[in-house]
């Protein structure tokens, strides 16, 4: 077992080493091919891993598969150690599984690229990383693939270098990274002055033993917070966030994989591991309630106004990646998980379609200049229409089940409240409303493409479509809520790992919840009915009316600028500063002055090398008459 | 008699004196006649102790220190010359290529 | 006999600084041949006759006229005694001359020579067949070593100075 265990990780890494050497000199399609095998592979193993722990029971669950001692310094021991159990699998198979469908998507899509061995370099490295994060037994180990994740995102939305912004958009993203990892590694000192451990189970008996006697709420709070720090650096939350739209530069299929499934949800993921210690602070959790909710509306407010499909669904992600804070800020982190993987299929699914669209249209991005594709492209519509009625919550879809999840526990835990739940209900209306306008616009109407005429996508990029948009349709199974009476195949195997809390109200309340917010996505999709198809006038009354709203969303509501001016324009100035005046003035000055200090002094001491041989006898005689001196004196 | 310390004292006089030539004067010459006379100075004080002390050795060692300076005076002059012969003075100021 | 001693060496001193004195070297060397000779009457007052002697062969009969033959040889201008400003102050100059003679004038004044006897008396030196054969037996049993060494020096110093003095080729 332990081995399969390894292999799970190891597969990627092989790849990464074999395509790195060789994956240029092999012609075209070979380096993509090792890529999607290698990870599909993982996820076959990944499979069977799977079908091992399901027939056992609870309590043993839990595999740890130690390998050799990473360090051991002091009261800090940390081995390479990988543990499976079932929160872990979730994410493995989530990751293994659209990523393999996203390796065969990107050998269509990255064809005729000049760096097409890279590409794959990296997304294999990427998959070796967030393996190693999510199945680490330790912090330190998440730790490593929480870098590593962050560095491959940096490689890959960096993709295309020579366009100097896209190479900056890389960099923004792993600086604004960094800082929320300066925030992590704080959280994990702390810990680990307060623990004595960071390896996830000798902390979670650690916790068990001590809540009895006192742990400082403050400490555990701190220590919550810094780590949720971590979390909005990763998962784009407020105030960290503004590097994933400008992440957008990066190729399609790194937008559906990173930026979608799995990077950002590491945060996430993050969190639900730590259910244990995130539970003995309400008051953290109210925070990541609060910012997560706070996010996904702010989020929503600005895709509604977005012209570039990769940025509508980049601000999409934000908002849902925010419903999943505030499920596990309510304390029903399986539910956060629930909705990590749905959203993992049909935001995937909406990324691969919307680069389906790109490459059809060779490159144009704007939504504006897209229109009349239903006939042109049947298999990207198709799929893409899934897609949108799955994110805004239509039953039956995936992500019916996942976002009712999240909203009946946001009313019904004994951590949730009404303003949450109303603003996740206002947020799943913009959703839906957004979508629809994306979708309305890119694909009905008359065409405002100019030129040629768009043709379906190759296979290696529909076949994943297809699957995903099946994925989007049954994937919401899983996790049936109660009143179907079907056992919820996905919180009974995560059971006694990712918990759900207590609940306040009754079970009939959830039908309203689920009522509510169906009729919330109905209005949505009416609404953008309305004004982007049957093209009403209410539409420029209503803009009229909100007359800032509508530009301040268009423009991101400044955040950028605001940090710019706030952030970046100090430290710069600090450079110029340090340079013009600390390092050329102080710095060099001071050391010119002690070499002219000497000079000088040498400059004055020569004066005694006349090269007149009489002086020199007459400072003979003085040093020997002093000699004289001193030895008659003694 | 014993005239051994105004011998001594007339020693000490010429080599103080001659060392004062050997400081003040240019001409390579007359430095070379005044380390001649702090030489002979020597020999002067040499003698007069040995006359003290009832021993020859004195004068003895005053004899070597004859044969060397004749030596150091026959080398002495033949590089004087030789300078002359290049730099055509004998003047020691201006003989100053170490100043520096 | 006093007389005799006070005289030398009051002569030796004047003569001595007429050396350092002069402008003209031609002068300077007459005035230190004079200087040696009172030196020599000092050796002969100390009953150092052989020294004596081996003074004015020597030294003024040989070096001496070296000087001479190599003055004339240079043909020089009678130098300025102005000062350069890049001389050595004349005044440090005497002052620390004057001062190397306080020293040592110091030191032989006050110095002790009681106690310490060598052998050879004057009765010792009449014994043995008189000044000269003592000091030449010194010269070749004691000090035979200094005296080969001496030799080889007087060699070296003669190619050394046909060297220095040759023609370049």
């Amino acid at each position: 077992m332990n081995s399969l265990i390894l292999a799970i990780l190891l597969f990627p890494l092989v790849g990464v080493l074999i395509n790195s050497i060789f994956g240029r000199r092999w012609p075209e399609p070979w380096a993509g091919i090792l890529a999607t095998a290698v990870t599909a592979s993982s996820f076959l193993l990944g499979c069977i891993v799977f079908f091992k722990i399901l027939n056992l029971p609870t309590t043993e669950q839990t595999i740890v598969a130690t390998y050799f001692n990473w360090m051991s310094v002091g009261p800090l021991v940390v081995d390479f150690a990988l543990q499976i159990d079932p929160i872990s699998l979730c994410m493995i198979l989530v990751i293994t599984g659209v990523g393999s469908l996203i390796h065969l998507y990107s050998i269509g899509y990255m064809a005729k690229d000049k760096g097409f061995a890279r590409y794959f370099v990296y997304l294999n490295l990427f998959i070796f990383m967030m393996l190693i994060l999510v199945m680490g037994s330790s912090l330190p180990l998440l730790f490593v693939g929480w870098e590593g994740v962050g560095l491959c995102s940096y490689l890959l939305i960096g993709f295309w270098f020579e366009d100097i912004t896209k190479a900056q958009a890389g960099k923004k993203a792993f600086i604004i990274n960094r800082i929320g990892d300066a925030c992590f590694l704080i959280g994990m000192f702390l810990i680990l002055k307060t623990f004595g451990t960071l390896d996830f189970l000798k902390l979670q008996t650690q916790i068990s033993a001590l809540t009895s006697a006192g742990l400082s709420l403050t400490t555990v709070t701190a220590i919550c917070l810094l780590l949720f720090g971590g979390a909005t650096g990763k998962s784009a939350q407020i105030p960290l966030f503004v590097w994933l739209p400008d992440a957008m530069a990066g190729p399609t299929p790194v937008s559906a994989l990173i930026h979608a499934a799995t990077m950002v949800t590491a945060g996430v993921y993050m969190i639900i591991r730590l259910n244990f210690l995130y539970i003995l602070s309400p008051v953290a959790m109210g925070i990541i309630a609060a910012i997560g909710f706070a996010t996904a509306i702010f989020a929503a407010l600005i895709a509604m106004s977005q012209n570039d499909i990769k940025k509508v669904l980049a601000y999409s992600t934000i908002s849902q990646l925010g419903f999943m804070f505030g499920a596990v800020g309510v304390g029903a982190f399986a539910a956060g998980l629930f909705h990590l993987i749905t959203h993992a299929f049909f935001k995937a699914l909406l990324f691969l379609g919307s680069g389906s669209v790109i490459h059809a249209l060779h490159g144009e991005q704007d939504i504006q200049k897209m229109g009349g594709l239903k006939k042109s492209l049947p298999i990207t519509h198709a799929t893409f229409l899934v897609g949108v009625l799955a994110i805004s919550g239509i039953p039956i879809f995936a992500g019916f089940f996942s976002k009712d999840m999240i909203l009946w526990f946001t009313a019904s835990s004994v951590y949730g409240n009404w303003g949450l739940l109303s603003v996740g209900f206002i947020t799943a209306g913009f959703t839906a409303f957004y979508m629809f306008r994306v979708y309305a616009l890119t694909f009905l109407g008359i065409p405002r493409v100019s030129g040629f005429h768009p043709h379906e996508s190759p296979a290696s990029m529909s076949l994943p479509l297809i699957v995903l948009a099946f994925l989007s349709i049954t994937g919401g199974f899983i996790g049936l809520p109660e009143w179907v009476h079907i056992p919820n195949f996905l919180f009974e195997f995560l059971e006694p790992f990712a918990k759900l809390p207590d609940i306040t109200l009754s079970h009939e309340a959830e039908y309203i919840v689920t009522f509510i917010s169906v009729f919330v996505a109905l209005i949505g999709i009416g609404v953008g009915y309305l004004f982007f198809v049957r093209q009403s006038k209410a539409r420029k009354s209503i803009t009229t009316i909100l007359r800032p709203l509508p530009s301040w969303s268009f423009n991101k509501f400044y955040v950028d600028e605001f940090y710019g001016k706030a952030f970046v324009s100090p430290i710069m100035y600090f450079a110029q500063v340090c340079w013009k005046f600390i390092d050329t003035v102080i710095i060099d000055g001071g050391v010119n002055l002690f070499g002219g200090f000497w000079k000088k002094t040498s400059s004055i001491l020569s004066n005694l090398q006349t090269g007149n041989v009489q002086s020199y006898a007459l400072l003979m005689a003085i040093g020997t008459l002093l000699l004289m001196y001193f030895v008659f004196k003694g | 008699m014993d005239y051994s310390k105004v011998m001594l004292i007339t020693s000490a006089a010429i080599f103080a004196i001659g060392f004062a030539g050997v400081l003040l004067r240019r001409n390579a010459l007359i430095i070379f006649m005044s380390i001649e006379l702090m030489l002979n100075a020597v020999n002067l004080a040499l003698a007069s102790i040995s006359f003290s002390l009832n021993s020859l050795d004195g004068q003895v060692f005053v004899f070597f220190v004859m044969t060397v300076a004749a030596a150091e005076a026959a080398v002495g002059l033949g590089i004087i010359i030789a300078i002359y012969k290049n730099r055509k003075t004998i003047d020691l100021y201006d003989l100053r290529l170490l100043q520096g | 006999m006093d007389w005799f001693v006070y005289g030398f060496a009051g002569f030796s001193i004047a003569a001595a600084i007429m050396v350092i004195t002069r402008k003209n070297p031609i002068i300077s060397a007459l005035y230190l041949c004079l200087t040696l000779f009172s030196l020599a009457g000092l050796f002969v007052m100390l009953g150092a006759y052989f020294i004596a002697a081996v003074q004015v062969l020597v030294y003024a009969g040989a070096i001496m006229v070296l000087f001479v033959f190599v003055i004339m040889l240079l043909n020089l201008d009678p130098e300025k005694l102005d000062i350069k400003s890049f001389h050595p102050p004349k005044v440090l100059s005497v002052f620390s001359a004057f001062l190397l003679f306080g020293f040592l004038a110091f030191i032989f004044w006050n110095n002790k020579l009681t106690g310490i006897t060598g052998v050879d008396t004057q009765a010792l030196v009449d014994q043995n067949g008189g000044h000269l054969k003592v000091i030449s037996a010194k010269l070749f049993t004691t000090f035979l070593l200094p005296f080969e060494i001496t030799s080889i020096l007087l060699l070296v110093a003669i190619v050394g100075a046909v060297i220095m003095a040759k023609r370049r080729v």
